[in-house]
């Protein structure tokens, strides 16, 4: 599609960037590859629950990265569905003895209608007051998770959630086999939003990113593409977040606080805005600080306010994105 | 007792009261951040942290300096102001720039000067911070001194976006220092002996404090007001915020004004903060929800109009209020519903031109 607009006269800059895309296709393949061989073997390598949440995390920040990056609009309120979605996905399998599975689903079409309702409001302003109108709405569901103990456990969360049987047959209380679970929820997550990418939905998105009124008078309606793209997000981080609640076996107001909201920008940011991958290296990163730093305290949160600051002034393309920028391929 | 639907007067009223309270730091928090956003075209998400900053700040000048609550209320501004200059300087007028070498060099000698001082002196986190902020701003200085013909700070705005990041970055920060220090709990801080006692009204009693802090932030916002739209420097600001470009070419030093303007509305938050001492504990978590709920004023005023931001400001203060009142569990939750309806029946806010 976006090929459409290239001139008949210009033949060979047509095949020289079909080529060029095919290496890019033949790398990115490679990186699938290489990426599905290393999930296999990193559980006996690193602890299998330090990997799971990192996975979380990771498929939070491509989710969260397929709205800033691919759909060029911030939302500072990311919390809100992958808090929901692990509170519902804990309740539901805590209270009504829900198989991991169906809890997890439950909590991703809970997030997905929260999206719905959060992304049809926010889509209505742009730039600077979309990003405090969902910090905004966020805030309200922080609210109401803290006066619903009913529903949430208030200050103590759900603690305790049961990790079940998939499917009702294969029990998850082995960290190893919870983790190749989480593994094939994370690697679906990431080609689905491969595939949602290099759609013609997806190109049709980045068109909008790029100049909105040009892609409006070519007759798209861009409102209905960023709502799209919006629900697709927070459904991805519902996905996250209920499978985040399984596997810790905890749904709590940490959650769906903003300083996760936070947390999840400074993972796309330091991996890489608007890459493919580099939000699973932010995550991995910023992971992988806390669980080392833990001992410092109140300190990872200025650390982490320190990385914002220098990545924000001198490191906006990220890990991913500098990297691309040396092998000359989109990554 | 009297009542009005079943509500005793007296509850009612000192609701409303509390509501005017906030809704009075609502005012000056919008109206300061309304500004910066005019002229610098970012939201200010340090704005809590600061308004947090001089409520600290009237703290330790009584409890360290031994100075009152009202040499608070002029020096909290300042002090908080000049570290806002000091941050707009090096690091937020320098996203738009082509020299990253200044924030850079301004971020690892305040890093190093904090490390020194609060590691190696074993000075406390807020002296440690300030030594660190001024040394900062000495090698920044310095450098744009050094290297001032080869800068060129460029033309038009600052991607939103980066603004946004790199003060919730600082916020991040500030918060974090002042958390490690004080703990979470809170620190007391006294009404100040000229106000305390209060008025009984009959169908009300109201704390002189409370009474004043009303009053005072109502002054405050009518003189940001008139020196906005009366003055020649609220002249310069408006033409600036309307075209930088062509205002500069009047000879008016822009990238000063921006300066001026960004310490001025971080002075106004602290003096919020000033003002909220007494009312709520010293706490390093006191910005921090409440700028949200101030992001959430904003949009449902809209940023274009002074006065839109002040009446605003009160107005939501008062519904939060009556909230409290008649359905106390909705009452944290209201302004951002009424946010969500104001997005739907006019997008652009109540006092908003449209985009």
């Amino acid at each position: 599609m976006a090929d459409g607009a290239v001139a008949a006269s210009d033949v060979g800059a047509t095949e020289f960037a079909l080529r060029e895309r095919r290496d890019t296709g033949a790398l990115h393949r490679a990186i699938f590859i290489g990426l599905a061989g290393l999930l296999l073997v990193a559980p006996f390598l690193a602890y299998p629950v330090f990997l799971m949440k990192v996975l979380c995390f990771a498929l939070f920040a491509l989710a969260f990265n397929l709205l800033l990056g691919y759909g060029g609009l911030l939302s500072f309120g990311h919390a809100a569905y992958f808090g929901m979605a692990s509170y519902v996905s804990a309740y539901t399998a805590k209270h009504w003895g829900m198989t991991p599975e169906l809890a997890i689903l439950l909590g991703v079409a809970v997030a997905a209608l929260l999206g719905t309702a959060f992304g049809a409001l926010a889509i209505r302003r742009q730039g600077i007051y979309f990003a405090m109108i969902t910090l905004a709405l966020a805030q309200m569901v922080y609210f109401f998770s803290l006066q619903t103990p009913r529903f949430t456990g208030g200050e103590d969360g759900i603690q305790a959630v049961p990790r079940g049987k998939l499917f009702g047959l294969l029990s998850l209380a082995d960290d190893r086999i919870l983790y190749y679970v989480v593994a094939a929820i994370f690697f679906g997550g990431l080609l689905l939003i491969y595939r949602i990418i290099h759609s013609p939905f997806g190109q049709v998105c980045k068109a909008i990113r790029d100049n909105e009124p040009r892609a409006i008078s070519l007759g798209y309606r861009a409102n209905q593409y960023k709502l799209a793209v919006f629900v697709l997000s927070a459904s991805l981080a519902g996905l996250a977040g209920a499978t985040k609640a399984i596997v810790f076996q905890l749904a709590s107001l940490t959650d769906v606080h903003w300083t996760m909201s936070g947390e999840v920008v400074l993972m796309t940011l330091v991996g890489g805005m608007g890459t493919v991958f580099g939000p699973i290296a932010g995550a991995l990163v910023i992971v992988a600080m806390q669980n080392y730093l833990a001992h410092l305290g109140a300190w990872v949160t200025i650390i982490q306010g320190v990385i914002f600051v220098v990545c924000v002034l001198v490191f906006r393309e990220g890990i991913v994105g500098v990297i691309a920028k040396r092998v000359k391929q989109p990554l | 007792m009297t009542t009005i639907l079943g509500v005793p007067t007296a509850a009612l009223f000192g609701q409303l009261l509390l509501g005017l309270i906030n809704g009075s730091f609502y005012a000056i928090l919008s109206l300061g951040l309304a500004v910066i956003f005019g002229l610098l075209n970012i939201i200010n998400f340090t704005h809590g942290a600061q308004y947090m900053m001089g409520a600290f700040v009237a703290w330790m000048l009584l409890n360290w300096a031994g100075l009152g609550y009202w040499w608070a209320l002029l020096i909290a501004p300042i002090a908080v102001g000049i570290t806002g200059v000091i941050l707009e300087r090096n690091l937020i007028s320098q996203l738009a720039s082509n020299d990253k070498i200044r924030s850079l060099l301004f971020v690892i000698s305040a890093i190093l000067t904090f490390l020194l001082c609060y590691v190696g002196i074993g000075w406390s986190e807020g002296t440690s911070l300030a030594a660190a902020l001024l040394v900062g701003a000495v090698f920044g200085a310095v450098w744009a001194h050094v290297a001032r013909e080869r800068i060129s700070t460029a033309e038009g705005h600052v991607d939103h976006l980066y603004g946004l990041l790199l003060t919730f970055g600082l916020a991040l920060i500030i918060q974090g220092l002042f958390r490690n220090a004080y703990g979470s709990s809170g620190l007391p801080y006294q009404i100040p002996r000229e106000l305390t006692g209060g008025q009984n009204f009959g169908f009300m009693f109201m704390p002189n404090y409370r009474g004043w802090v009303v009053v005072a932030s109502l002054v405050v916002c009518l003189a940001t007001w008139f020196v906005i739209e009366k003055t020649r420097l609220g002249a310069y600001l408006r033409a600036a915020t309307e075209n930088p470009t062509l205002t500069q070419a009047f000879g008016i030093n822009v990238p000063r004004l921006v300066t001026i303007t960004y310490g001025f509305g971080v002075g106004l938050a602290a003096l919020a903060g000033v003002l909220a001492a007494p009312i709520y504990s010293v706490n390093p978590n006191m910005g921090a929800d409440l700028i949200i709920v101030v992001f959430a004023v904003v949009v449902i005023g809209g940023m274009g109009s002074i006065l839109g931001s002040i009446v605003t400001g009160f107005g939501l203060g008062l519904i939060e209020g009556l909230t409290k009142v008649f359905y106390p569990e909705a009452s944290s939750t209201v302004i951002f519903i009424i946010m969500a309806i104001v997005l739907l029946i006019k997008p652009a806010g109540l006092f908003g031109r449209a985009a």
